[in-house]
């Protein structure tokens, strides 16, 4: 653990420059448009509190945190009201099931792998971005950043309770949407599966 | 004498997967799941894909900065 001495704007500018590609990675996978917005409000937030980071190695999960803190301010600004899904809606379909059952890649020995190998980078980014906000923060946050569930709670002034059932609820839409993406895309059809 | 509840159904194992591989289900509930998929086929294979689809989410790495990007928040950085 190195602790911050140094509260400079230079140290900041050196200690956050090395955080971008992973703070816009985040922000494009919880919003659609005015992900370098998002950035930047976290930026001048983070400068403005540099004082309350303790350790150097402590930058990036800081980082994200005000970042998470922007976006969930952002989301009730918009005061749009919730889109939580009726749990019936979401709970019967399993990928799994559908994938053995309508069989799309009938040469592959490896059906789930390669089906899940056919989405590139910004195919997952559009499937996220179908999903509610409700729903698709939860689920970045644990599965692609690696938050503990106490910690997206938080971070997100929510119950741990509402976390895991929107987490099981996300999971469950991610799984449709996954599928609904390639057939409506044609992913499959475009020779990205070796 | 305690008497052990019966099986759980398919539906409440694969709900219970995610939480599973979390390591986020009680002591009781993980003996539940574990003794379904002890003699169930198909959600063993559910299991693995959840699994299978947890790794998917996790190599979604950060890729690199688009350089109009870099240079705006570079140039933010800059004028604080």
């Amino acid at each position: 653990m190195v602790e911050v001495r140094d509260r400079t704007k230079e140290s900041f500018q050196r200690l956050v420059t090395a955080e971008l590609p992973a703070l816009y990675w985040l922000a494009r996978r919880l919003v659609r448009d005015g992900a370098e917005d998002l950035v930047q409000e976290a930026l001048l937030r983070a400068y403005r509190s540099y004082g309350t980071l303790r350790q150097n190695t402590a930058a990036g999960p800081w980082l994200k945190s005000i970042l998470v803190n922007v976006f969930r301010d952002q989301l009730r600004h918009q005061a749009r009201s919730p889109e939580e899904l009726p749990v019936d809606q979401v709970e019967d379909f399993s990928l799994y099931q559908t994938l053995i059952e309508q069989d799309p890649l009938p040469y592959s020995d490896t059906l789930h792998h390669d089906y899940l190998r056919a989405f590139g980078n910004e195919d997952v980014r559009e499937v996220l971005l179908r999903l509610p906000e409700l729903y698709r923060a939860p689920l970045v946050l644990r599965y692609m950043d690696g938050f503990a569930t106490k910690e997206i709670a938080r971070l997100l002034d929510v119950p741990l309770g509402t976390v895991l059932a929107r987490l099981h609820r996300g999971r469950k839409r991610f799984e449709q949407e996954l599928w609904a993406y390639a057939q409506e895309t044609g992913l499959l059809l475009k020779g990205t599966v070796q | 004498m305690t008497v052990k509840p019966g099986p759980i159904p398919c539906s409440e194992a694969v709900r219970q997967l995610w939480d599973y591989l979390d390591h986020a289900v009680t002591p009781e509930d993980q003996e539940k799941v574990e003794q379904h998929l002890s003699f169930c086929r198909a959600c063993c294979g559910e299991l693995e894909f959840a699994t299978q689809l947890r790794g998917f989410l996790a190599s979604q790495g950060a890729e690199e900065l688009p350089p109009r990007v870099r240079a705006r928040l570079e140039r933010f950085l800059a004028d604080l």
